[in-house]
């Protein structure tokens, strides 16, 4: 197969030594089927050991490899090389997170998120396993199927305008998980889930640019999910108006 | 304390702490937790819930077939009790199975199930297992996280466990952690080979802390290359896609497995369907590529519903990785490394025989898989043997004493730190990591591949122990303390040549072929000598071999006819 040459500019930022972030170009040869992160595993392994990154799957699935490539926030292991045939591809790190080294952000912040929105199946009571399986259907499945299909990746707190102004903001992918619970059919958490959502930094805050879910390498759709969380509670705070004895599901 | 934040390790900790609230549980792992390779897994998870017509001596058999009657097999009827148990306690959890019309998990055909019983979620149940298993492990709050934490060793004072070593990444700082007990959950080893399924934290770390903690390692030689990755990335393509009906096919278009596995065809065990695709390609068969040889996966007569419904993730990587659109195209396929039969030994419930260590999932060798493992029944055998795991290493801490951080613990963990710091992170000139690491790769993958030979075999021991001097010499580029991947992958690397090493050595003693073990110079099974474990210790030298009864008790080894 025929090899081309890419060149590639690399955020480098090593705390112990810069007092700020500088680029580092490398040249790359590369065939048709080779992705970013298989560029920068190339300069790792030959050209320099220091630069630090992180991966692991290659199949887009692990949800470690993400960087700004050439402006947009994608998944190296997802990016191909010959498709910036040509040009420069600038690797950066994810914006709107701090950066420990190189391309590898601090995701502490949507660590906690997380957690805030209790991603976990709340039941009045838990049934014994020897019970069987929760009956699902495939229409209740289907309500919550994509927003379940999140990898962590961050790529849509990167694209997101709102979360890089305000940082409380809870953002696409905690929103789209916090619905995937509040979807699912086996869930009873609604009313504990419901106030973190709706708080101040919760849902109100997106501005409906979308980025979000355009960015999305699983096909998620966290500004729908957002969009829905909306209306969600716009209903129950409107049947709590009305039938404040608990008509509200 | 568990090592490892996958499957077994998230079970572990979840029965921990559901066993004693009072226990303070830490999961320490190099990788976030939702990071972990089980994320990989596609196919789905084994267990017998459809009792109209399947049970658990039917799983039980199958899985001791298809292990060539190498599995413990009082293990495996325990396996087999557990894992409905387990798929109801996922389900609970939040798992999105795949259902069928009346609201039950839905179940396919995989290789060696002699019924459906494999239940899935689209052909992602890894990822879904993994992110199900993390949230629902979220809720409990004595379960502590270290996220990209590195364990470099485990401490070991008068003959039982007292803690781990391990480097905070961010800080690059070594902390001894004391711990009652601990459990080692960092899965398989397959980037010791070139052509593998596994992602790039996958370097056997699990096994090395034990067996440098003087834990044997056991059916080392028992590696599982899987038919079906794509040529040039090692990209898995499910089993689900011939569960599904797909079939395999050599370059006159022919289902060559007709030959191999009449009864079986396409739903044939791993290691004969590798084989058979090996000795297609060896008589011409095959295709040729610009990287090697392969055969074709065939899914068009499937159809696009089928493919998008049952198989999204195989058409996303038919489509991204090899621009092919697996309904009008065929898929090229080749075998590689995917999974570990052998690890860390250690009885029925997890205990290494070590006092306070124990071991789950594939860096376990709890001798369920044998001599081939059978799809689907990984990710169940994580959930119930790291949860028994987790219960094994909870009973025994509760019952222990506080610990004290004095010598000779301090000791050893001083020891450590010159060991990485002064040892392997100062030299300033040597070897490039990258250069043994890929040699290691070459080494395995040529001589100790799907069929192996005595010569090949003796080779790779040379090859293997010539790398361990040459790593002693090998320099860290990186000289930082933040963050430093360089510094942890020349620590992996130092693992995987240990890991490696026993490889060919287990190998070489099994004087005979049986499932993933084939020997070209010894093409029989021989069960008069051995129908035994082999384990192997590490020493100062070379490794020592000794065997281990296999436990029989239903299932009288037989021919394994498919």
């Amino acid at each position: 197969m025929s090899q081309d040459i890419a060149t590639i500019r690399v955020t480098r930022y090593r705390p112990e030594k810069d007092g700020k972030p500088f680029f580092q170009e490398y040249k790359v040869p590369y065939r048709k089927d080779m992705v970013v992160l298989d560029a920068l595993n190339y300069i790792k392994a030959n050209l320099d050991g220091t630069l630090t990154y992180r991966w692991s799957c290659r199949m887009g699935v692990c949800g470690s490899c993400g960087a700004n490539v050439d402006g947009v926030p994608k998944l190296t292991c997802a990016s191909f090389l010959h498709e910036f045939k040509g040009r420069t591809i600038k690797v950066e790190p994810l914006p709107h997170f701090p950066v420990i080294k190189d391309l590898v952000i601090n995701m502490d912040d949507f660590m906690h998120k997380l957690v805030e929105i209790k991603p976990w199946i709340i039941r009045d009571k838990e049934s014994p396993p020897e019970d069987g399986e929760y009956r699902q259907s495939a229409e209740e499945l289907e309500r919550y199927g994509q927003f379940s299909s999140c990898i962590n990746c961050m790529l849509c707190y990167s694209a997101c305008p709102v979360y890089g102004l305000n940082e409380k903001f809870l953002g696409p992918a905690a929103t789209a998980l916090a619905y995937r619970y509040i979807e699912d059919s086996r869930d009873q958490g609604k009313a504990v889930r419901f106030p973190i959502v709706h708080e101040i930094e919760g849902v109100w805050e997106c501005t409906l640019v979308g980025e979000c879910s355009v960015v999305c390498p699983k096909g998620v759709d966290p500004m729908l999910a957002i969009q829905k969380t909306k209306i969600l509670g716009a209903t129950n705070a409107l049947k709590s108006l009305v039938m404040p004895r608990g008509g509200g599901k | 304390m568990i090592i490892g934040g996958g499957a077994a390790g998230l079970r572990a900790a979840i029965a921990a702490a559901e066993l004693n609230p009072k226990l303070d549980i830490a999961i320490v792992s190099k990788v976030y937790p939702m990071r972990s390779h089980t994320v990989s897994a596609e196919g789905g998870m084994a267990a017998v819930l459809r009792t109209d017509y399947d049970n658990f001596d039917l799983h039980a058999y199958d899985t001791i077939k298809g292990s060539d009657f190498l599995a413990d097999q009082d293990t495996v009827e325990f396996f087999v009790r557990e894992a409905p148990k387990e798929a109801v306690r996922l389900e609970h959890w939040g798992c999105p199975f795949s259902r069928d019309p009346d609201g039950r998990i839905s179940v396919r055909a995989f290789g060696g199930m002699s019924v459906k019983r494999t239940l899935f979620a689209t052909d992602k149940i890894g990822f879904h297992l993994l992110h199900s298993l993390f949230q629902t492990s979220l809720k409990f709050e004595n379960i502590r996280r270290y996220d990209e934490w590195f364990a470099t060793s485990i401490l070991v004072e008068n003959g039982r466990v007292d803690g781990v070593t391990a480097i905070d990444m961010r800080s690059g700082d070594l902390v001894s952690f004391l711990a009652k007990a601990v459990v080692i959950a960092t899965g398989g080893c397959g980037r010791i080979y070139q052509f593998t399924t596994n992602g790039w934290i996958k370097t056997g770390d699990g096994m090395a802390l034990a067996y440098r903690a003087g834990v044997p390692l056991k059916d080392m030689e028992m590696v599982q290359y899987h038919p079906t990755l794509l040529p040039n990335t090692g990209i898995l393509i499910t089993e689900a896609a011939r569960g599904e009906g797909g079939h395999l096919l050599n370059k006159d278009g022919e289902r060559f497995l007709k030959r191999y596995v009449p009864n079986k065809m396409e739903l044939g065990p791993r290691d004969i369907l590798s084989r058979a695709e090996m000795t297609e390609i060896k008589e011409g068969r095959g295709f040729e590529g610009p990287y090697g040889s392969y055969v074709h996966l065939d899914l068009t007569h499937l159809g696009e519903e089928t493919i998008e419904a049952k198989l999204p993730f195989v058409k996303e990587l038919a489509e991204k990785y090899l621009g092919i659109d697996p309904a009008h195209e065929m898929i090229p396929v080749r075998p590689g490394q995917h999974y570990m039969m052998g690890g860390v030994h250690t009885d029925i419930h997890g205990y290494t025989g070590l006092p306070g260590l124990y071991a789950a999932g594939e860096v376990a060798c709890i001798s369920m898989n044998g001599a081939n493992r059978l799809g689907s029944n990984s990710l169940t055998e994580c959930l119930v043997f790291g949860a028994e795991a987790g219960i094994g290493a909870a009973q025994y801490a509760t019952k222990q004493a506080a610990l004290s951080f004095g010598n000779p613990v301090q000791g050893l963990a001083l020891e450590e730190e010159k060991r990485i710091y002064d040892k392997v992170l100062k030299p300033e000139q040597g070897e490039k990591i990258s250069t043994i690491r890929t040699e290691m790769q070459k080494a395995m993958e040529e001589h100790v591949g799907i069929y192996r030979d005595e010569n090949n075999l003796k080779q790779a021991c040379r090859l293997i122990g010539d790398l361990k001097k040459r790593m002693k010499n090998a320099v860290v580029e990186d000289k930082d303390r933040v963050y430093n991947t360089d510094l942890v992958s020349a620590l992996e690397l130092d693992f995987m040549l240990d890991v490696a090493e026993t490889i060919p050595y287990a190998a070489l003693a099994r004087k005979e072929s049986r499932g993933a073990h084939s020997r070209t110079d010894y093409p029989k099974r021989d069960d008069d000598q051995f129908l035994k474990h082999l384990v192997v210790y590490q020493t100062g030298t070379v490794p020592r071999i000794e065997t281990m009864p296999v436990t029989i008790t239903r299932w009288k080894p037989e021919a394994r006819v498919y």
